[in-house]
Formats: structure tokens, C-alpha cells, sequence
């Protein structure tokens, strides 16, 4: 069976010319980048370019750049980092009410531990109001984290604006960028933010790889401690292939970034109008002026959407129903309950994330099985 | 031009004999769609053996992986807990001894997956159980048991309609426990040793499942008086819901003999102990709740054998049917230890014909305990 692959915003195939940049590091130049021999330094070399990719990506200087083992674990360094050096129980963090798992349940960590959060509402299109933030600010609050764009439904927030807020009061600020990256333009000074997450495997690159940018004004958040490795940020033997995949992804998504969001918001788009022209009854989740270009959520009503994503994977159609780190609990997703959606609502709908690998034919294809499967599913 | 397959789901507990079952099912040209229900909340289920488990699943999915076979996971925990679990406690606490797995069958393995298959595009479901599905001649559907007579596990059937199981395949029912390990060797299944899940769900280390129940549901412990056959007190027990007729471990009193519980009386909360074996034994049953498969419903007296618990070698019995639905059950010989709450299942042979649920034992008319308890019940 061919196989089409509309998850992107779960995971991406690995590009093979990154893989490629990678497997010398897997195979003979395997030195420990700490040590002062020729093998370290074959391998250090490798690491610093690496950043130095990065960095560019998101408009950075290199010695701003920490490699974590991935987005959730930059989010926790971000968040937990701040907190153990600016905090005290009592302080208070402002967050929304749909950020991914990993800053929520950072954020709950900490309020167990005696911090306060305020978890910010966002209105029917998945935005947070820059008012209700600005309003929510006292002189308990250590830091606001806000996502860039949303996994599930690809909102785009109004970052910028909220960093401006923050600055202005003399907070920082921290967002998680993970979902946003590889698809829509990324630059630290634009966004104003102090801190920001990225992940490797959400735009081709390998998977345990991520990193934190830290503005380097600000105090040093540190999550892992024992060895020197990352400044003192990170401690452990770095994972060389992956950072070395991770640099070359972002030297790729850089470089066709425009070209790839253009293309794969094309896709979309059709895929967005033969959905609503096709079959009735379909409500189109997110917000429309600031989504992701490849995010495409839709809420079929009356139709169980972990049937119908069933149903198109028996097809040969991966898809989604939301967040992928939360489908194990298998409720209706929370970030629709948190737009003020019902459960039914929330539980009628599929993402439909796709990536520069997909073509117009696939889109086609989804098109054309969709509404009979969407009818033999109503109740 | 090949016409498309004939897509089946399996429900696939991770073990041998629901992945053999799909791979028997391939074999036979269908398009295999294995389903895992979740049963229990990730962290309650017992490490290693239960069937509902997350390894479990873990299982379900590496045998999937080993047949090329689509593997759902599919969430009952909600019907679990409310048809099962729920009426589970409810007969413990009325002083009955249930039987979980047959409730599961008929809710959940042969119940909501019928649903769920339905919403993937499948007409039929099938299982791993030791059963087989024989046909009438007017087309109805019923069970026979297992081929491999010590595995056969149609007593957990009963209660499965003749339309469900029109629909329904039991692919290693024809098959021996070794046949069908031998055939997961062949095909290199990683679970081919593995140990049984059968009843796993309701087992549990240390504490006794009625109390685990109770406390699941937040009921209060109601202790009531131990009574000997003559109805003397014997001591005091920390609720009905902990006994079985025929229990002898855990009764916590000293009687200084061996003592079984005999019966027990929900309205008083007394539990009957006996001394001796004999006053266990059960000259028939009264079974409420009784449906027929292959068989005309309605008719005054019936010849089969009869089984009163998984296991049990079955005896012959007459069946006598005043109304539809219940039934008095007189044995050829005395059984030991019939208790309320589990099921009585009628057998011709290998036919199932039938099956209810134990009410209360007959017991010999001329003894007084079996009178106390006769009354008691009434």
C-alpha cells in the first residue's frame, strides 16, 4: 500500500541529505567533543558548526544556542531553569491554556512545589488576549511563556506584542517555538523573547535532538547538571549526529523556508476547500489570519475523530486527532475544550498537518475518500 | 481482478491465542484489523500478566507488527467500570459470588467491539477464545465447546446472542493450547510462551478483589455475625461481600476445625459456616436470568448436563421451566458448592444449550440449615 503521510506536525521524515551529514558521526568520527585530542576536536568542530546553524535559523548569536535532548526538555530548562533561579514559592508564572504538555505540566510541577500559575484563556479562534495578559501582571510574576504556534491547530500567537508587554514590566520571556519552526519565519530580535524552544524532528530533522535558546542578558537556567558541556547549561556527553542533523536541518529549513511554507500552505488550502465544498457539516479550527501554513484542524460533526483517523490510516492516510503526546489519554482535546468547543465538538475532530513531502495528488486522494467516510461514520 | 478482502476485527489481548487467532484469520484471505481494549487505567493494571494491561497492549502491538497487521487501541474503560466492575461489586455486596468475565464477553469482547468494528468497515469480529460457533439448519447461530476440552471456555459464553455470534469467529476454538503454540513458533511470535491471561483482569496480589472493589467504589465496610448451622453465633466478619459458599481460607475465625461458608443471607448480613463437607452440598439450583440458544424457548422439562463453574466436570441434570427465564435444576448427583452469582450453563455434549444465573442451591429439604437458608433467601 502507498502510504500518505499527513502528520507532519507529530513528526517528519528524516531528510536524507541530513542523514547523510550525519552518519559520518555514527561511524568513525566518534570523539568525545570535551577531549583535547584530534578525534575531540574532529567532533567539536562539528558541534560548533552545528550551533552556528542554529543560531543563524532563529537570528541568534551561537553562544545562545544550549542543545537539550529535544523540545520538552528546552521547555523544562526554560521554565524550571527560571524558576529554581528566580523563584520562591509564592511567585507566579503566566502561561496559556494551550501550550503543549511540556510547559503546562512544567508549569503544574511547579505549582505543587508552591508557585502560583495563571494559565491564560484564549478566545474561539485559540488566541490569547495581550489585555487580559498585561492585566494579569503583578510584581509576583517571574516569567510569561507563551507557544509560538499551536500543535493542534496551528494558531499563531501574538508573541511579539506579548514579549513587548513582558519587557516593558521587567519579566522575562520564554516561548515554545517547536511547532512554529521550519514553518514560518523565526528571529529572536523581531520576537523580543529571552528564551525559546525548538526541536529537530518537527521540521527533518532526527529525533532527540532540541535546544534552548537563552538570550545571553539574562540569567542561565540550567536543568542538567554534572559536566562543563553547553556553558555550563547542560551538562553531558553531547549527541553529536543529532546536533549535527539538527544544524543541517535548519541550514535546509532556512534556506526554503519560503518556498516550503508557500508550497505546503497551497496544499493545504485545497485540501481546506475540498473539505468544506465536499462534505457538509464541517467546522475549520484554528484561526484563520494566524495559522501554521501546513496546519489544517477540522471538526466533523457527529463523526468520532479517532474513527474517522482510524479509518483513513486502514486507508493508507495517516492523520491525526490532535496532539500526539496526549493520545494515549484518548479525552477530547483540551486545547479545543479551551477555545470553547463542546466535547463533542472536540472529540469530532482530525488534524491534518502536512509537509513539503506531500503532493497535490495525495491531497486529491484524501479528498476523494473523505466524504463517504465522513457519512458512514455520522451517528 | 481480485476482489477486495473481507475485513475482520480481533480483539488481541497480547496473548497467544488471540495472535495466532489473527494470523489464522489471514491465513484465511481476511484483512486483519487487531484491536486492544483498554480496560483499566494504565497504572491499575497488574504488571506482567493481566490481559488488559499496558503491556498488554505492548504485546497486542509487537504481535500486530510480527503479522503486518493495523493495531488499534480502543478505550472501554467507562462501560468496563460501570457494566463489570460496578455490577461486579454490586453482587459481592448483596452477598453473591459474580462472574466478571462473562459480563465482560457479552458487554465489552462481544459487545461495544461489534460497534467499534462496524465504524472500521468490518462485518465481523472475532476472538481468542476456545469455543466453537456451530450452525442450525434454520441459520441460527450457537456454541459448542472448545476441541481442546481443558482450555474449552464457552461457560464464559452463554450469554452471547445467536445474532452476535452470526457474526463472530473463534479461530483457535477447533484447535488444542499446543497446536496453537506450536503455530506461533512457526511464525515466530514473541508470545508463544507466554503465560495465560484468562481471569487475570479480577486477580490480584494480597488484597482479596471483593475488598478492592469496595473501596474502589467507596463503600462502607457492613460486618455482620458468623453463624453456625444452628444459627449460633460464631464471631463477627468484616462484610458479606469478602465470602464465597464454599470459601474455606480467610474466614478469620477460630473454630478449631476446618469450616466452610454454606451460605450467606444478605438481609441480615449473616454468614453460615459448616463443618462439614456434606452441608456444602447442593442437591440442584434455582437460575433466574436463563436464555436458550438452539433450542425451542419454551418447554416444561429438559434432560443435559449442567456446569456450575468454569472447570466443573458438568453432571446430568433435569431442567424444569415453569416461566421463560427461570429455572429449577436438579442434579444427578450433589455438587459442592453452588453459588449464587455465577452461572449455570446447560450442555448436550459439546452444545451449549443454554445458561442462567444461580439464584440459590436446592439443598436436601429434610435438613435444617438448608431450611434456614431456603427461608432466609425467600
Amino acid at each position: 500500500m502507498k502510504r500518505i503521510y499527513f502528520d507532519n506536525n507529530a513528526t517528519t521524515r528524516l531528510n536524507p541529505k541530513v542523514l547523510e551529514e550525519m552518519l559520518p558521526y555514527l561511524r568513525d568520527t566518534y570523539g568525545n567533543a570535551s577531549s583535547i585530542h584530534w578525534f575531540g576536536q574532529e567532533t567539536r568542530r562539528a558541534i560548533d558548526l552545528a550551533r552556528e546553524h542554529v543560531a543563524e535559523f532563529i537570528a541568534a548569536s551561537a553562544d545562545e544556542i544550549v542543545f537539550t535532548s529535544g523540545g520538552t526538555e528546552a521547555d523544562n530548562q526554560a521554565i524550571l531553569g527560571i524558576a529554581n533561579i528566580l523563584g520562591k514559592p509564592g511567585r507566579r508564572i503566566i502561561t496559556t491554556a494551550v501550550e503543549h504538555q511540556a510547559v503546562w505540566n512544567s508549569c503544574s510541577h511547579l505549582e505543587k512545589n508552591g508557585f502560583r500559575v495563571t494559565y491564560l484563556s484564549v478566545d474561539s479562534q485559540g488566541r490569547i488576549d495581550l489585555q487580559a495578559l498585561a492585566d494579569s501582571i503583578d510584581d509576583d510574576v517571574i516569567l510569561i511563556s507563551v507557544m509560538l504556534a499551536n500543535n493542534e491547530v496551528g494558531t499563531v500567537q501574538p508573541v511579539r506584542e506579548a514579549a513587548q508587554i513582558a519587557k516593558s514590566r521587567g519579566i522575562l520571556f520564554h516561548t515554545d517555538a517547536v511547532q512554529a519552526a521550519g514553518r514560518i519565519p523565526l528571529d529572536v530580535h523581531h520576537l523580543g523573547v529571552d528564551l525559546l524552544s525548538l526541536s529537530a524532528h518537527k521540521f527533518h530533522g532526527p529525533k532527540g535532538c532540541g535546544a534552548l535558546f537563552v538570550r545571553s542578558s539574562i540569567p542561565r537556567p540550567v536543568l542538567i547538571h554534572g559536566g562543563h558541556q553547553e556553558r555550563m547549561m547542560r551538562a553531558g556527553t553531547e549527541n553529536v549526529a543529532a546536533i549535527v542533523g539538527f544544524g543541517q536541518a535548519c541550514l535546509f529549513a532556512g534556506q526554503r523556508l519560503h518556498e516550503n511554507s508557500s508550497f505546503t500552505e497551497s496544499l493545504r488550502d485545497r485540501l481546506e476547500k475540498g473539505i468544506v465544498e465536499r462534505v457538509p457539516e464541517v467546522t475549520i479550527n484554528g484561526c484563520p489570519e494566524h495559522r501554521l501554513p501546513n496546519t489544517l484542524n477540522v471538526s466533523f460533526e457527529a463523526v468520532e475523530g479517532q474513527m474517522l483517523a482510524m479509518n483513513l490510516d486502514l486507508m493508507g492516510i495517516a492523520v491525526s486527532t490532535g496532539s500526539a503526546c496526549q493520545s494515549d489519554t484518548m479525552g477530547p482535546s483540551y486545547v479545543l475544550l479551551a477555545m470553547g468547543r463542546t466535547e463533542a465538538q472536540a472529540s469530532s475532530c482530525v488534524r491534518f498537518s502536512l509537509g513539503s513531502d506531500n503532493t497535490v495528488e495525495e491531497v486529491d486522494i484524501v479528498l476523494r475518500a473523505l466524504p463517504e467516510l465522513v457519512e458512514g461514520l455520522r451517528h | 481482478m481480485t476482489l477486495p478482502k473481507k475485513r475482520i476485527v480481533v480483539a488481541m489481548s497480547g496473548g497467544v491465542d488471540s495472535s495466532v487467532a489473527a494470523f489464522l484469520l489471514l491465513e484465511q484471505g481476511f484483512e486483519v484489523i487487531g484491536v486492544t481494549l483498554q480496560l483499566h487505567a494504565c497504572h491499575e493494571s497488574a504488571p506482567g500478566r493481566s490481559c488488559c494491561g499496558t503491556d498488554a497492549v505492548a504485546q497486542a502491538r509487537a504481535a500486530a507488527g510480527c503479522l503486518g497487521i493495523h493495531h488499534y487501541v480502543l478505550d472501554c474503560r467507562q462501560v468496563f467500570e460501570q457494566a463489570v466492575l460496578l455490577r461486579a461489586w454490586e453482587e459481592y455486596s448483596r452477598g453473591r459470588t459474580p462472574n466478571p468475565c462473562v459480563i465482560c464477553n457479552e458487554h465489552i469482547k462481544l459487545g461495544m467491539l461489534f460497534d467499534y468494528a462496524k465504524a472500521l468497515g468490518a462485518e465481523k469480529i472475532a476472538t481468542g477464545h476456545y469455543a466453537r460457533i456451530g450452525v442450525r439448519n434454520n441459520g441460527d447461530a450457537f456454541l459448542l465447546r472448545g476441541a481442546d476440552i481443558l482450555k474449552d471456555q464457552s461457560y464464559f459464553l452463554f450469554s452471547i446472542c445467536s445474532e452476535r455470534l452470526s457474526a463472530a469467529l473463534f479461530p483457535v476454538g477447533r484447535l488444542t493450547k499446543d497446536a496453537v503454540r506450536t503455530i506461533a513458533r512457526q511464525i515466530g511470535l514473541r508470545n508463544a510462551e507466554r503465560e495465560e491471561s484468562q481471569d487475570a483482569c479480577f486477580s490480584t496480589r494480597g488484597t482479596a478483589y471483593p475488598e478492592i472493589l469496595r473501596q474502589r467504589f467507596n463503600e462502607a465496610m457492613d460486618p455482620g455475625p458468623f453463624l453456625d448451622e444452628e444459627g449460633r453465633f460464631l464471631g463477627m466478619h468484616e462484610g458479606i461481600h469478602r465470602f464465597t459458599v464454599g470459601q474455606r481460607r480467610g474466614l478469620g475465625v477460630p473454630l478449631g476445625s476446618a469450616a466452610w461458608v454454606k451460605s450467606i443471607d444478605p438481609k441480615s448480613g449473616a454468614v453460615f459456616l459448616t463443618t462439614t463437607k456434606e452441608g456444602l452440598t447442593a442437591q440442584g439450583l434455582i437460575a433466574t436470568g436463563v436464555r436458550w440458544h438452539a433450542l425451542a424457548q419454551r418447554f416444561k422439562r429438559l434432560r443435559c448436563s449442567v456446569q456450575v463453574r468454569y472447570n466443573q466436570a458438568p453432571v446430568l441434570a433435569t431442567v424444569e421451566q415453569d416461566e421463560p427465564g427461570t429455572v429449577r435444576v436438579l442434579f444427578e448427583r450433589p455438587l459442592m458448592a453452588v453459588s449464587p452469582g455465577q452461572a449455570a450453563v446447560f450442555y448436550c455434549g459439546d452444545r451449549l444449550l443454554g445458561g442462567g444465573w444461580i439464584d440459590r442451591g436446592i439443598h436436601c429439604a429434610s435438613s435444617g440449615p438448608a431450611k434456614v437458608q431456603n427461608e432466609s433467601n425467600r
